[in-house]
């Protein structure tokens, strides 16, 4: 009878994390991000929203507001109040994970919350509220720069004014090595994890975390590997932006064209 | 002095648009010299002002502005009225009659109810307070007829056009009648029902396309297929 179900799956630790020819466990040379894709306007009913995709990470932020804020006595006379919730659905793991908020999302929101602050324009709008979902569908390390990466664009696309995007990504030390954009298998197995987020234009970091011991020099290098990372990222969220106007504007002179 | 972007180009929050002493315009901020866009929008040089366009915004209430509100709440002496923006507005009855009225005797309900469109003008507003409204000025009071349309409030200047411009080729070539609130609220009116719904269908057609150029050709053919329907 139990040979009919299906085993869960476990991804076990590989023998090397880095192979002879600095090939990682994916195929990745150390500074190679994951395959990025994002899209914008994913929801119809958000205000603004933005789908992202690093690797087997997916991951889809929403954002509403500016809108009034209940209950009355939470609102700030000089600036708006950016709610942030980080949340992995049950199914984005391979063992299915609990519905209710842990103690390591509700961690993560306000992490995530204090990276997008500083590039806000909060104080355009007191006394209100700004509300920004993160939804993880499928976790592969990384979800919470990932994130922060989509909700940066989620905030551009509702039309929040900002002084910056921010985009995110996480670098560590795998086998001795610094390496750019863990994945979940290095991430548990490497020997160390530093998400870093920045507002690319103004050079400036809004998010730095970090597990492991590092020499100062390896800080460095780690640093530098991130922004490297960063800029690539930046980019692709700047096209996926004009992406979606781009693209209006291509199909409705194309239909007036025809006519 | 040197621009770094070419006349409505599409520009993202945090680029930067231009180094030098030019003067600011909407959705844009400054550090020193520099100059970034603050939003997702079309950058524009005009006269030494560089401006960005927004393609999405909230409505923020200005004093003088018309708009178009909701009853959703009505009090004693005030009615709350939805005007499609993150601050409520309140509507009092000493702004909505010339002549007073007793409170003790009558219920404000008689004169607008929840769920009421009203036609209104900001009186007051600082962010501090919740915006003042008064509908004792011309043309303003409950819509009793017709349909209200809601688009966003960065395409508002592109539905009214240059000097009106659009919105009187809309009225004009239906017949139809228009208000179009700040807010982003529209009221659109015709004893042809046929009419009124073409200039729903127009407007929300401006409000997708409103920042692609060649906007007034566009609606102005979209208008003569229209006629040639009927």
């Amino acid at each position: 009878m139990n040979s009919s179900r299906i085993p869960i799956r476990k991804e076990e630790r590989p023998p090397r994390l880095i192979d002879d020819e600095g090939r990682r466990v994916d195929g990745r040379l150390p500074d190679e991000l994951r395959p990025i894709k994002i899209e914008v306007g994913v929801l119809k009913n958000a205000n603004g929203s933005a789908y992202v995709e690093l690797g087997r990470n997916k991951i889809i932020a929403a954002v509403y507001g500016p809108k009034e804020l209940h209950p009355k006595h939470l609102a700030l006379p000089d600036r708006a109040v950016l709610y942030c919730r980080y949340h992995m659905v049950p199914f984005s793991v391979m063992e299915r994970k609990s519905p209710a908020p842990s103690r390591r999302e509700i961690e993560l929101s306000k992490v995530i919350r204090e990276a997008l602050e500083p590039a806000l324009f909060l104080e355009y709008f007191p006394r209100t509220e700004i509300d920004l979902f993160i939804e993880v569908l499928q976790a592969d390390g990384g979800t919470r720069t990932a994130g922060i990466t989509a909700a940066s664009v989620a905030l551009a696309d509702a039309g929040i004014p900002m002084r910056d995007l921010v985009a995110a990504v996480a670098v560590g030390k795998v086998e001795g090595r610094i390496v750019l954009d863990l994945c979940d298998i290095e991430d548990k197995y490497g020997e160390g994890d530093m998400p870093v987020a920045m507002m690319p234009n103004l050079g400036q970091i809004t998010l730095l975390q970090a597990d492991g011991v590092y020499s100062p020099e390896e800080i460095k290098e780690a640093l530098k590997l991130a922004m490297k990372g960063i800029m690539k990222i930046y980019e692709v969220q700047k096209e996926a932006l004009k992406r979606k106007y781009i693209e209006l504007k291509r199909e409705v002179e194309e239909d007036y064209g025809k006519k | 002095m040197a621009i770094y972007f070419s006349q409505r180009e599409i520009v993202v929050p945090g680029q930067l648009l231009a180094k030098g002493p030019y003067k600011l315009g909407s959705n844009v901020y400054n550090i020193g010299q520099n100059i970034y866009s603050s939003v997702v929008g079309l950058a524009e040089l005009k006269n030494n002002v560089i401006n960005v366009i927004a393609l999405k915004s909230t409505y923020i209430p200005s004093p003088g502005d018309l708009v178009i509100g909701k009853i959703i709440n009505v009090g004693v002496t005030s009615w709350q009225v939805d005007i499609a923006s993150p601050y409520t507005a309140i509507l009092q009855a000493s702004d909505a009659f010339i002549k007073p009225i007793d409170v003790t005797k009558e219920s404000l309900r008689k004169y607008f109810d929840v769920g009421d469109y009203i036609i209104a003008k900001v009186l007051a507003f600082d962010k501090t307070r919740d915006p003042l409204l008064t509908v004792k000025e011309a043309g303003c009071g409950r819509i009793e007829k017709g349909t209200v349309v809601e688009i966003n409030p960065s395409k508002v200047p592109r539905l009214i056009g240059r000097k009106g411009s659009m919105i009187s080729l809309i009225k004009n070539e239906l017949g139809v009648e228009v208000v179009v609130g700040k807010n982003g609220r529209v009221w659109v009116y015709s004893k042809d029902k046929r009419a009124e719904e073409i200039a729903v269908r127009i407007i929300k057609c401006i409000e997708r396309e409103a920042h692609i150029s060649g906007l007034t050709n566009r609606i102005k053919r979209m208008l003569e297929e229209v006629k040639k329907g009927e």
